[in-house]
């Protein structure tokens, strides 16, 4: 019984993303961006771009036609580019990181057809996950990360971000899956069990690479034992940048799967089945705008 | 060599010096191999109250073999298993060499790390320790590397006769990453920023342990506002590892309220953390010389953001201890004999909640923990079970509580603006440490040329997850995950 006041006293603490932004979400470093990303770094001679590729441990930062480009795949978000150039590269506090494709995680890289391309994959997830998107269930499998991702997927369920309310939820049996969420390096030992939860699941399946390392491997890889990342062993649908991605940049990897995050859902109908009309209120992007007491501010 | 001793030897009187030393008294904390050039080099760690003390032998060029040390010092066996793993050289008389880490064998000893060429699915007979279950309708239940819930890779093999857990092993090499090669070759300032990663859920320990050996080696003190912000970051690290295994708890013993609250309070530490550096797991905080920059938070926000989350902790807390139906669940769980836990050298509150009195923040002090924000002393129970362990966390989290806050005041009474001293890499070997959550962090580090030549981070839960078949006698399946959630290990750290 005294519990039942311990949680009343404290009020509502639940964000309201993704139906509005969350100022905690936005207020603190989400990923690295390019301060002028229309024009190679810093208008400079070849020595000094050397020198800024030079920077990163992870090998983030290139040049390609002299134009800087910055994997956000690659980053580990330590920092030191923005610390040394600041003129150049700036942190970029939104947590909507994660991408449909390996390559939308480069900043400054010409996207030109890859846009439409983007576009069609959209399309091509949209129709697979459309049947998912008002209860969705996720198998997360860990190959090889460092713990603190599944600190952040786990966080997931804390009354703060309660993804319960968006119809999402974690499960113990791949059979029962349609989200595979994997972290970590792609570890030797892990790629037999990652390889047979994704055969386990049943179709239609999405596959989310949580966290710098399951991406390109991040500082771990390369060793003796590391596959730089788990797109190489299994195919992936969303990339969630970060070391480790937030719940936030977690919680909008997985809308963006499902198609479910407000202003991005897909406008076309692409799929041989049509699609069922939304009741209102019904899909979790678009929460009614009901009278809410007000929120406590953590 | 600074901070510890360093007594080189042969390595035929490795075991008969290290038994020794351990049977008057010191604690063994560790053995490690590290190819160099055509050797291997075996490094081993003697903790005794007055300090650490390293010894190293050599092993000369070509030779596979060294007498073992387990025979004589049983809390070496996983150690030397994870050296004839990685470096391929036998600790000859060693009962049981299984693989640890990289079950692969038939590799060329060279004393190079071997890159596998291919990777078979290997069955292995991994006991913990040199003691099996056998008997009528005996069964063994695999449980793992991908478990219920959203846990790290680790597989449990349950043996039951249907209900009681006589035994259980466990399987740790699944996430296996390699990081003590991947430590070889790299510049200094990217090495911290490995260490951050070994062990993820500890990042300011690890990165605090590289950075003291580094310190050590240029002879370098950090500036006094660096150490209270190490201090105020790894102690509210700890708090959030501490309450990781309270949500554990609470989540095993269905008790939804609590558990919810508990998770609240958990987010509310890494908010913190985040508000105070940028970074929820206060990764790239810890550098060599000091910490990157002064807190971005103003001294009273975050004593106010402290003070919120002490009141609201406190309460629960209290109330959580007086729930029945919670402390029934911990009670007489999981107990790990003192004395089993002593001749091992348990550490952390695994160690703690079993009469060990050894926290490295008082009896091997360092940076501000030497100074203005020394511990009156370790938090300790003796009764060995799961509720203990929960016990030594709370009194620590309050302990933490009271330092971060002591450091917030201190800094802001302060006027230096000193957050970082110049610490050009020197060369040469140390070995350092610093208390994680999990318990002692211990790190070998190695310079060369300003790189690190070689390194070796030993994570307490590498050290801890040795007692965890220890823990189990008249426990059932439903003590499980109650005596998983009172060891808090990270197998991250385990794997390495």
């Amino acid at each position: 019984m005294p519990w039942i006041t311990r949680g009343l006293r404290e009020g509502i603490v639940t964000t309201r993303y993704p139906a509005r932004p969350d100022d905690y979400g936005e207020s603190w470093r989400g990923a690295v961006g390019l301060v002028d990303q229309g024009h190679p770094g810093a208008g400079s001679g070849e020595g000094s771009t050397k020198d800024l590729t030079a920077l990163c441990p992870t090998g983030a930062i290139g040049v390609e036609g002299g134009r800087l480009r910055l994997d956000r795949g690659r980053c580990i978000l330590c920092g030191r580019c923005v610390g040394a150039a600041p003129g150049i590269f700036c942190w970029s506090s939104s947590p909507e990181v994660a991408g449909l494709a390996r390559q939308a995680l480069v900043v400054g890289a010409e996207l030109g057809g890859d846009d439409k391309a983007l576009g069609m994959l959209r399309a091509e997830l949209a129709r697979r996950t459309r049947s998912l998107r008002r209860s969705v269930h996720i198998r997360h499998v860990d190959a090889g990360s460092d713990g603190a991702e599944e600190w952040e997927i786990a966080a997931l369920l804390n009354p703060v971000y309660d993804v319960h309310r968006l119809g999402i939820f974690f499960t113990a049996s791949p059979r029962h899956a349609d989200i595979l969420l994997a972290t970590g390096v792609g570890s030797a030992g892990m790629v037999g069990p990652l390889r047979r939860t994704l055969e386990s699941m049943p179709d239609p399946k999405v596959v989310i690479a949580a966290g710098a390392d399951a991406i390109s491997g991040g500082l771990v890889h390369p060793t003796y034992v590391t596959s730089g990342g788990i797109g190489s062993l299994v195919p992936v649908d969303v990339w969630i940048p970060g070391s480790p991605p937030s719940p936030f940049s977690l919680l909008h990897g997985i809308l963006l799967a499902l198609g479910l995050l407000p202003g991005c859902r897909p406008t076309t109908a692409p799929g041989p089945v049509a699609d069922a009309p939304e009741q209102a209120g019904g899909a979790p992007g678009q929460a009614p705008d009901v009278q809410e007491p007000d929120r406590r501010t953590l | 060599m600074n901070g510890a001793t360093l007594t080189r030897l042969e390595p035929g009187a490795l075991a008969g010096t290290v038994g020794r030393a351990v049977r008057s008294g010191a604690r063994f904390g560790g053995l490690f191999a590290f190819p160099v050039a055509e050797r291997i080099v075996l490094r081993g760690v003697l903790v005794r109250p007055g300090g650490l003390a390293m010894i190293e032998a050599t092993l000369p060029p070509g030779a596979r073999t060294y007498p073992a040390l387990t025979p004589t010092v049983p809390a070496a066996s996983w150690y030397e298993r994870e050296i004839h793993d990685l470096v391929g050289i036998e600790p000859a008389g060693h009962p049981r060499l299984d693989p640890l880490v990289l079950p692969i064998h038939g590799r060329e000893g060279t004393g190079e790390i071997v890159v596998p060429v291919t990777w078979a699915e290997v069955e292995l007979d991994d006991r913990a320790l040199a003691t099996h279950a056998s008997g009528e309708g005996l069964l063994t239940i695999p449980y793992g590397p991908v478990r219920s819930g959203v846990y790290e890779a680790i597989e449990y093999l349950v043996e039951t006769p249907g209900e009681d857990i006589p035994h259980v092993r466990t399987r740790v090499y699944h996430k296996h990453r390699g990081i003590q090669a991947r430590f070889e070759n790299l510049p200094v300032d990217d090495a911290v920023l490995l260490a951050e990663r070994v062990e993820g859920v500890a990042s300011v320990a690890h990165a605090l342990a590289f950075c003291q050996a580094v310190e050590q080696l240029a002879g370098v003190v950090v500036p006094g506002p660096a150490a209270l912000v190490r201090v105020l970051h790894a102690e509210l690290e700890r708090v959030a590892n501490h309450l990781d295994s309270v949500v554990r708890h609470t989540e095993g013993a269905g008790q939804a309220v609590a558990h919810a609250r508990m998770t609240l309070h958990k987010e509310r530490v890494l908010r913190l953390q985040a508000r105070l550096c940028g970074h929820r797991f206060a990764r790239g905080v810890v550098v060599p010389g000091g910490v990157a920059h002064a807190p971005r938070m103003s001294a009273p926000d975050a004593l106010g953001a402290l003070a919120q989350l002490e009141g609201g902790l406190r309460a629960d807390a209290r109330l959580l201890m007086d729930t029945p139906s919670f402390l029934d669940r911990l009670r007489g769980t999981g107990v790990i004999d003192p004395e089993v836990a002593a001749a091992h050298g348990g550490l952390g509150p695994v160690g703690r909640g079993s009469g060990s009195r050894d926290d490295a923040r008082c009896a091997r002090p360092y940076g501000a923990y030497a100074g203005q924000l020394a511990l009156a002393g370790p938090a300790s129970r003796d009764e060995g079970d799961a509720l203990a362990r929960q016990h030594v966390r709370l009194a620590e989290i309050w302990d933490s509580l009271a330092l971060a806050r002591r450091s917030l005041e201190l800094l802001a009474d302060m006027h230096d603006p000193r957050f970082r001293a110049h610490t050009p890499p020197a060369d040469g070997l140390a070995l350092a440490w610093a208390e994680a959550p999990q318990g002692e962090v211990l790190y070998i580090v190695e310079i060369e040329g300003g790189r690190v030549a070689r390194a070796k981070p030993r994570s307490a839960s590498f050290h801890n997850l040795v007692l965890f078949p220890a823990a189990f006698h008249t426990d059932i399946f439903t003590d499980f995950s109650f005596i998983e959630a009172s060891f808090g290990l990270s197998i991250a750290g385990v794997s390495g």
